[in-house]
């Protein structure tokens, strides 16, 4: 069974002091498919999502990642077992340039950096590595500039640049073209195009466009609980999705 | 090194090598000593984005087990520092351990609270001397043969311990592990997510803070010959924030420059008396609405180049 999903939970649920935020979600994410969760705004997406990475403990349920059972594991083992998450605000280094940022996770590939007595020199051997990842998502001539003085589209490319530096088995994406204008969506929407091949990739998305486009399986979220999961054509014309996401999108 | 570093480097090697001719070797010993502090206290401040306030009980325990040793057990000073700086690592690592579990504000107040229990500590306990602190330090001589009570000879050996401090620092900031500390002091979420045990790393620049923070504080016992409860009290504390913020957060030699503020303030403001913290409090507040990024930050913005 493990071989064919990469992921699964099993009555999922997280409660903050009484209110329910995510409640009984069964999710199979299928190896090599890119899985989107939509919903409305307070759906219990990024909960979930939090869930999944461990940001958050979940008060009920079970997660599996390979068949193995992680719910009890810190966020930082979670990565170390190749499920990597992005941030629904760019989560970049701010102060550290652009190379850097990338440089950084591919120093992950050491095991724990605690050596401080050595000098960072040592790090030179993953610019190379780092300059090919930066030029994969367009970022190429920006190496040396602080990565908080990127523009916001070109965040988002760097974060995933850098995701991709750890070689994921798991790509968890969190909103990855919120707040962007329509040119940096498509470049967005293109770049995980390119990336999905060999991976699997789970994102949490608002804008349906890009779902629409990219994702082999959608799982509808309302009010914390799955309400329909299908590809893009079953999820647009069931009409109980219509009333509880697509209805106010369309007016 | 980057060029506008080892610049700089080359003109603080240059300073220390002629201050003594031209101004007070004991002065420049104070400045050097509080600068190696404030350095320490800049490490986590700085490149790991955490504010203590309780950097005082490592300076002042450090002063202390430094006294102590140089003076009851006859240790020759550079054991005697060293005495001070293991003290300071052993309390980091408690203190250290509690710590860093919170952030922010609350980490600041744990850290406040332990080095106040330090302090009370310090008040009670009979090694200390109570209100008296220890007196009369001998000096001693270097690994039992240079005679360290002229001055003069004094102050090449602080000075060299304080480069190799500053060197030490400059290492740790720019190491394999000074990195991922700096991207967990810019986005700490998000170098967990890449795997980084966050805490682990904070932890250990928290140890090597403080141990640093000891050694300063010893080496200010020898050269003064005395350790008082100043050293441990919560002003020691806020003086490291003050040169700190004054030099420029985050960068290597700001602290440096806070210090020699900080220490020739107090030194020419002492006729006012009770006034000097007062003046202290208005340049502070001057300097924090007319250059937030301090003196060397604002230096390393003009020039666009790391300092």
């Amino acid at each position: 069974m493990s071989g064919d999903f990469v992921l699964e939970t099993e009555g999922l649920t997280k409660e903050f002091h009484g209110f329910v935020a995510v409640k009984d979600v069964a999710l199979t994410v299928r190896r090599g498919t890119v899985h989107a969760i939509i919903g409305p705004n307070g759906a219990g997406k990024t909960t979930c999502f939090n869930l999944l990475t461990k940001f958050l403990q979940p008060t009920r349920g079970v997660i599996r990642y390979e068949g193995r059972d992680i719910t009890a594991l810190k966020p930082a083992e979670v990565a170390r077992l190749g499920i990597v998450r992005s941030f629904q605000i760019s989560a970049v280094f701010p102060h550290l340039t652009v190379l850097e940022n990338v440089r950084v996770a591919l120093q992950r590939a050491r095991g724990g950096s605690y050596d401080f007595w050595r000098s960072e020199s040592l790090l030179s051997r993953y610019e190379d590595r780092a300059r090919a990842l930066l030029a994969d998502v367009g970022l190429d001539g920006y190496e040396n500039v602080p990565a908080g003085l990127l523009p916001y589209g070109r965040k988002r490319a760097l974060e995933i640049a850098t995701t991709l530096a750890l070689e994921p088995k798991l790509m968890l994406l969190d909103e990855p073209t919120a707040g962007m204008t329509h040119e940096d969506v498509d470049r967005v929407v293109a770049l995980i195009r390119r990336v999905r091949a060999g991976r699997t990739i789970l994102l949490v998305e608002h804008n349906l466009k890009v779902v629409a486009g990219l994702s082999d399986t959608i799982t509808v979220l309302t009010r914390g609980q799955v309400l329909a999961e299908g590809d893009y054509a079953a999820i647009s014309a069931n009409p109980e999705v219509k009333t509880a996401y697509l209805g106010t999108e369309e007016g | 090194m980057p060029r506008s570093q080892a610049i700089a480097l080359a003109l603080l090697v240059a300073f220390i090598a002629a201050a003594p001719f031209i101004l007070f070797p004991v002065y420049v010993m104070k400045v050097l000593c509080f600068a190696l502090y404030a350095c320490a206290f800049n490490l986590l401040l700085g490149y790991a984005g955490l504010l203590s306030f309780g950097h005082a009980a490592y300076f002042g325990m450090g002063s202390y087990l430094s006294a102590h040793a140089a003076k009851i057990w006859g240790f020759t000073p550079e054991l005697a520092i060293l005495t001070g700086g293991l003290t300071a690592t052993i309390l980091g690592t408690a203190f250290g351990y509690l710590a860093i579990r919170r952030q922010g504000i609350y980490f600041a107040m744990i850290t406040l609270a332990l080095a106040q229990m330090v302090y009370f500590f310090c008040v009670q306990a009979p090694f200390t001397g109570g209100e008296d602190g220890i007196q009369a330090v001998p000096r001693g001589a270097l690994l039992g043969v240079l005679d360290l009570a002229p001055d003069f000879t004094l102050y090449w050996v602080v000075a060299g311990l304080f480069l190799a401090g500053f060197l030490f620092l400059y290492r740790i900031v720019h190491s394999p592990f000074g990195q991922v500390l700096k991207a967990i002091r810019d986005n700490e979420a998000r170098a967990i997510s890449l795997g980084y045990r966050s805490d682990d790393y904070k932890l250990l620049a928290f140890v090597l803070s403080a141990a640093i923070a000891g050694i300063a504080g010893g080496t200010k016992a020898i050269v003064f010959q005395i350790a008082t409860l100043t050293d441990v009290n919560w002003p020691m504390s806020g003086e490291a924030v003050l040169m700190t913020l004054l030099g420029g957060i985050g960068t290597m030699f700001g602290p440096v420059v806070g210090a020699l503020i900080i220490v020739t303030l107090q030194a020419e403001l002492a006729q006012f008396g009770a006034w000097v913290t007062v003046i202290q409090g208005v340049i502070f507040v001057g300097c924090v609405l007319a250059f937030r990024r301090g003196v060397i930050g604002e230096l390393q913005q003009a020039i666009r180049r790391p300092l």
